[in-house]
Parts: structure tokens; sequence; C-alpha cells
């Protein structure tokens, strides 16, 4: 090891105090939101300027978000949509990009244009919704939700450069054995891709959790709204408050559903974190 | 193996060894029907899902009425796109489209590069990781609750107000202010991007040979000189694709954040070709589905062009693009 110069002291130094600097613009704004959520109405609204910890401490705004019956329905809704929407998600695009890493057999080639011409050119909003809405009549349906975009194709993509570093020979054992392809599939790929696999579920519980503009342009009855959307209704109420309470208390509550809303995604991410950087990507995106 | 082919198709005479050919071809697909079979249910979205609005997108050549289908209605050529050029709004949209993603561009990429660098600079493990845990994060965050965000803190009295007030600037709510748009727009898009954009770069410097740092120290390098001509070099590859990537979504300044922030203060710096198909074909209460249609065909075709150009230019060039 050679040893460090005073100049790569210094850079070292001024290197982690940026770090520390981009952490802290980063993760601000969170916080924020979280300790405005906890704080006393009245206070936060004559508040400027940082919030490093809550003013006053109240819990009455997360009383009034779980007692809104919007939030309850839309936190159902959403739930439906992440556990459905993801599971039928992953095994689709599992099946798509295990057929798309075998080796070599006829119209392959043309099968993965016919797909990746797919991420470049789209027939645009008018058409799909038209589709959808008019022809295939999914409107005001929980499964316009995920029917219509079911694979994501860079999705695929990417799953299918994680299952072509399964080694061969694993497979050729197995179909040695007379194991047939959905086997090799469930048995052997699946569990020796698992860092893309989790990456892939990832991807789509997240996109499935956050969806609200498809949902705010299919569904109507309220009932059927995903969190999101119920969100965005009560983030907009500010614009409508005339009592100075009634603005005051809104902003921590609009926090508060900001948490929650928010909450599941924070607590998950951590775990799938560590498999981001297996170096997947690049080759998936030069496809 | 080529050889041989030729060899057999000498001896057998062309139409023969044609014949051959396709009974290979068709042996082998007998031989993987299993894929072909696992295959449908996922091409069959394909077609519905995505190739069918494809279709879908010859209304911008008709005159689209819902209650007369698509065979049904009357083709009116191209007069829904030169409607769109003629609109006195095109200008208008198009500056607005091509600055907020060109100025994201020039903006995010350097950042993102640079930050990547940077962390890869990092040599406690624990720290980097920590590095990244925390600035990945705001990617998976939904863009409802990044707006909120923003209209919170650009309001009257949020901190951003506040910070820029604190350097002499007049209190205002930034959102209603047509000169701020574009940066809010492109400063929430580098708040939660930079971290999650560094990941390709990491992964391009990850593969990078220890040695040549080690054998540039032994030279005398220091720390800027092997960022300069070893980190810097290895990226070009990444960074090439990731432009090339960036100019085929040009014309795609996100609908979605602009429905969430822009107002009817600020549309005239902040209307996007995206938002304009929002607005005309399906948040109006006379949707124009054939004409927004044609705004959106001409808006993919844009893309395609530059995409497939683009690569082209980067092939010869340097060699090596997208595809």
């Amino acid at each position: 090891m050679i040893k460090k110069s005073w100049q790569d002291k210094l850079f070292d130094f001024c290197n982690t105090i940026f770090m520390i600097l981009i952490m802290f613009i980063t993760a601000y704004p969170l916080w924020h939101v979280l300790m405005g959520s906890f704080s006393s109405p009245r206070l936060l609204s004559a508040h400027t300027g940082l919030l490093l910890k809550p003013l006053g401490f109240y819990w009455d705004s997360y009383i009034s978000v779980f007692t809104n019956p919007n939030i309850l329905s839309g936190y159902l809704n959403t739930l439906f949509v992440v556990v459905v929407g993801t599971l039928s998600s992953t095994l689709i695009t599992a099946i798509g990009a295990y057929c798309m890493s075998r080796k070599a057999y006829p119209f392959k080639r043309t099968i993965m244009f016919f797909f990746i011409f797919t991420m470049y050119f789209s027939g645009g909003i008018i058409p799909t919704y038209l589709l959808t809405n008019n022809y295939l009549h999914m409107g005001n349906n929980r499964a316009v939700l995920i029917i219509p975009v079911l694979i994501t194709t860079y999705n695929m993509i990417i799953l299918r450069s994680g299952f072509e570093a399964v080694p061969d020979s694993l497979e050729e054992s197995a179909r040695i054995d007379g194991a047939n392809h959905i086997r090799i599939l469930f048995q052997i790929i699946i569990p020796c891709a698992k860092a893309p696999m989790a990456v892939i579920v990832l991807y789509y519980a997240v996109s499935y959790w956050n969806e609200w503009f498809r949902a705010s342009l299919y569904i109507t009855d309220k009932s059927k709204l995903p969190l999101q959307v119920i969100l965005r209704e009560i983030l907009n109420t500010v614009a409508s408050g005339d009592a100075a309470e009634a603005i005051a208390l809104t902003e921590s509550v609009r926090y508060a559903s900001i948490i929650v809303a928010t909450l599941p995604v924070l607590c998950v991410y951590p775990f799938v974190q560590k498999y981001f950087v297996k170096g997947t990507m690049i080759g998936a995106v030069k496809g | 193996m080529k050889l041989l082919e030729k060899k057999v198709s000498v001896e057998l005479g062309n139409r023969d060894f044609l014949k051959e050919k396709r009974k290979k071809t068709f042996r082998e697909m007998k031989r993987n029907y299993q894929i072909y079979i696992l295959l449908i249910p996922v091409i069959l979205y394909f077609l519905v899902f995505k190739y069918g609005p494809m279709y879908g997108a010859v209304i911008a050549f008709l005159d689209y009425k819902p209650a007369k289908g698509i065979l049904g209605s009357d083709w009116v050529g191209f007069k829904n796109f030169i409607t769109f050029f003629k609109d006195p709004y095109f200008f208008r949209i198009m500056r607005n489209t091509l600055i907020i993603s060109f100025a994201s561009i020039l903006v995010t990429m350097p950042c993102t590069i640079l930050f990547a660098v940077l962390i890869n600079e990092i040599a406690n493990t624990k720290f980097k990781r920590l590095v990244q845990t925390v600035t990945y994060l705001p990617h998976f965050i939904s863009l409802i609750v990044i707006c909120g965000m923003v209209t919170e803190f650009c309001s009257m009295d949020g901190i951003i107000t506040s910070f820029f007030v604190a350097f002499g600037m007049e209190r205002q709510n930034l959102l209603q202010n047509p000169d701020f748009y574009r940066a809010i727009h492109i400063g929430s898009q580098l708040w939660q991007g930079l971290g999650w954009g560094t990941i390709i770069y990491l992964s391009a410097l990850s593969s990078i040979d220890q040695e040549q740092y080690e054998a540039a120290s032994i030279d005398g390098a220091g720390r800027f000189a092997k960022m300069r001509y070893i980190t810097l070099p290895c990226l070009i590859p990444t960074i090439t694709i990731m432009l090339i990537m960036d100019l085929g979504r040009v014309m795609n300044v996100g609908y979605q954040k602009n429905i969430l922030l822009a107002n009817t203060l600020t549309l005239q710096t902040a209307e996007v070709i995206d938002s304009y198909i929002y607005r005309t074909g399906l948040a109006s209460s006379y949707p124009r589905f054939s004409y927004s249609t044609a705004v959106g065909l001409f808006k993919s075709l844009v893309n395609v062009t530059l995409v497939v150009s683009a690569n082209k230019f980067s092939r010869k060039v340097q060699g090596s693009g997208l595809w």
C-alpha cells in the first residue's frame, strides 16, 4: 500500500464533507415532512426555515389521516394492485426473459426485435386510452391498473441479462435428467438469479405503489381509487382552505398523509438496495 | 459451417438446399416447441397493449369520431399535423420542450458523472454504502409526494422560498412565477435522480482494473490525474450510450410532473408537448382525439429519428453505439 500524501488526505476530507452535504440535501426534505407531520399545526404555520425537530408533539394529524375513509379504501386498493400486479408482472416477465435468454432458436432475433422496438416507439397516450377505455372496456375496473402495464420491456431485458449469467452447465444437467422448460425456469434459473429477480420485484412493486396517472384517467369510482390519487386530492385541498386554522391543520395533515403513503416503500427499500449495484445494468441497457 | 452449407447447396442444387434449410428450421422449431408455447402470452400482451395503440395511431390521419370507429371515420391525410404546425402555440411548446429537455441533460449528466466519480473515490466501504442507500432513495418516492413537497417548499413561506429570500429575493410563491418553472422542474428531477443515475456509471467503474491505478501512482500520478486519465476515459462508452438514450427521449418531458406542478400562471414556460397532448386529447371537455394523436405521433417520430441518427453518428465516430 502506497502511503497517502497530504493532498490525498485533503481530497478525502473534502469528499467526505461533500458526501455528507449531498446526503443532507437528499434526506432533509423527507425529514422535514416527517417532523412537520408530528408538529403542532399552529406552530408549523408560523414557522419558516429548517425544521430539525417537531414543534410540539401531536398525533392528531395521523388520527385524522387514519380516520379518513378514503385513505383506508385507497390503501386497500393499492395493496391489492401491488400484490396481484407484482406477482403477475414478475411471473410473465420472468417467462419472457427466460425464453429470450435461451440459446438460438428460429425467429429468436425477430421476436427480440418485436419486444425492443416498443422501447423506442409507441402509439402514444391517446390511442392507448381509446383502446383501453373504448375498445377493451376496462375503464373503472381495478384490472385496468394491472393488465395494460403487465410487462415493462426494460425490466424484461434486465432480467434476461440476469438469466443469461446463470451457467449453462446447470441447465444442461437438468435437461439430461428430463426437466422441461417450466421446471428449469422455476427450479434452476430463478433460484440462481435471486439478485436480478429481487430488483425486478422491487421495480414492479414500487411502480404499482406509485401509480396515479392511469388511475385518475380510467377510474371514476372513488371507492376504487388507489392511495396516490387520494393523496393527491388531500395535497391539493390547500388552495380551498379559507380559515387560517383550517389551512394550518391541513398542512400537518398533508405531511402525515405523505408519510403514510411513503412509509411502506421506505421500509422495503433497504432490504433490496444491496442488490442494485450488481452490474447487471449496463449489459441490460445495451440489449 | 458456411463453407459446408455452400458445399451442400452445390451438391443438392439451390432449390433442394432451401428445402433442406426449411426442414431444418422446422425441426429446430419442433425441438423448441415449449419455448414458443411459453412465449404466447408474452407476445399476446405486446400485440394487444403495445402494438394495438400503434395501429390505433392511424387516427392521426383520420377525423376520428368514437361513434364511427376507426374504419368508419373520414380520412383527412396530414391535416392534423399541419394544424399543429400552424398552431399559434406550436413554437412556444417546442421551445419549452427543447429547453427543458436539453437543459436537463446538460445539468443532470455532468452532475451524475461527477457524483459517480466522487462516490467511487470513497475508500470506506460502509460510508460508501450509506451514501448510496441514502441517495438512491428519492428515486422510489412517488411523483405525487415529490410534487407535494415541491409545492409545499416553494410556497409563500416554504423553506426553499425562505432560502432565496435570505439572498435578497422578494418573498413570493415560486410556482406561480413563470421564470422559475423550468428551474423547479429540472431541480426536482436532479434531486430525485442524482443518486440513482450513478448506478450505471458505478457499475462501469467497478470493472476498471485496479492495477491501472497502482501503476499510475507509481508513475507519480495524483488523484486528479488518475481521475482525468483513467476513470473518465473508462466512462466514455457508458456516457455515449446514456447520451444516445437521452436523445431518444428529448421530446418526452414528463407530462405527469407538468400536470402536478404547472398552472395557468406558468403555462407560458411550462407547457411541453406531452402536457399539450394531455390537455387537448384527454383533459379537455371537447377532446380532439385525432389532433392530439397526430401531435403524439410527431413527437414519437422525432424521438426515433434522433435516437437512430445519434446511434449512427456514434458508430461512425466512435465505432460503437446502442446497437
